[in-house]
């Protein structure tokens, strides 16, 4: 019972602290439309941070991010729309920071690799399947006249 | 024969899709700049050495220069000095410094005390700057045509190996050397 009642103490004292770690959430921007509040958080999710590069502007408690996020939002709050938003970045730090890539020729085989795998794979397989059905009756054929024979 | 051939095929492919991925994996963390070839990102801010007095971009056309980000919270930025050093005294292209996000006080404390080598440092305590430069993280230094042109980049500490491979033929108007 006293073992139980420790775990209980532990695991509460670590949901406690893993409740206030979302209190501690690196950004505690707030803007004062909730419609902009939502394109905020959206955008601030898909551009990346460039200096730790694999998190997102919104999850990184980096001196740039901050910044970053601070141009988002005064942007934002300017009328930008968010195409604008993306482009401006972009044209700061190239198409890496948007973890959405856009289409684009240079990147076109990127989004056009998986169909082209796709159809490599489905000719290897019908070719597979075509010779095995060829195969198949040649082999049973002779098979079987040795057994009647 | 040929049914080995397409495996074969699909072999080297692989390989050779790999070995491209290997020689050139340093430098994926390096970002290409989207700046280069690109009018450089207009400046107007205030000097280091007197506020009062601003650094602009408009003023420093017609010339090649060298644009470096720097801070005093940057411990790559105290490794490099002494190669900044070395260009300055070269002579052949002057460095405009960035100072990014900074102290003014422990700016100028730093300078004095390792040897100035920027013709002029703009501050950028606001980090807008670096921001419209795609600057993400310093050191970095951008070289500048006559014409205000982002020639080219280079990402950490700069390098005698940069220097005389990339920036000293275009600055001294010689074929760039490549590889």
């Amino acid at each position: 019972m006293k073992r139980l009642g420790a775990r209980t103490l532990l695991l509460s004292a670590w949901l406690s602290l893993a409740a206030t770690y979302t209190a501690w959430a690196v950004d505690p921007t707030e803007l004062p439309d909730p419609k902009l509040q939502a394109r905020y958080v959206a955008l601030t999710h898909e551009l990346r941070c460039m200096q730790c590069q694999n998190e997102a502007l919104a999850d990184s408690p980096v001196d740039l991010a901050a910044d970053l996020r601070r141009e988002v939002r005064d942007q934002l709050l300017a009328g930008k729309s968010d195409d604008d938003i993306r482009a401006w970045m972009s044209a700061r730090y190239g198409d890496f920071i948007l973890f959405r890539p856009r289409y684009s020729l240079r990147n076109a085989w990127l989004w056009g690799a998986p169909a082209i795998l796709l159809l490599i794979g489905a000719l290897v397989c019908w070719r597979v399947v075509r010779t095995r059905m060829t195969l198949l009756p040649a082999d049973h054929e002779p098979l079987e006249e040795d057994g009647q024979s | 024969m040929n049914r080995f051939l397409l495996p074969l095929g699909l072999f080297v492919l692989l390989a050779v899709v790999l070995a491209i991925g290997i020689r050139h994996s340093p430098e994926k963390s390096i970002i290409a700049s989207p700046l280069i070839g690109k009018p450089a990102p207009a400046f107007a801010l205030p000097s280091l050495a007197d506020p009062a007095h601003e650094v602009r971009s408009a003023d420093l056309k017609g010339h090649w220069y060298l644009f470096n980000v720097w801070g005093t919270w940057c411990g790559e930025c105290r490794a490099e000095h002494e190669m900044l050093l070395q260009v300055h005294q070269a002579g052949v292209v002057p460095i405009i410094g960035l100072d990014w996000k900074d102290d003014d006080t422990q700016a100028v404390a730093w300078l004095t005390q390792l040897g100035n080598p920027y013709q002029s440092v703009a501050t950028d305590h606001s980090g807008r700057m670096a921001i419209d430069w795609g600057v993400y993280g310093a050191p970095e230094t951008f070289l500048v045509s006559p014409e205000g042109v982002v020639v080219y980049k280079h990402v950490g500490a700069l390098t005698p190996d940069t220097w005389t491979r990339e920036i000293l033929p275009r600055v001294s108007g010689l074929p760039a050397g490549k590889s």
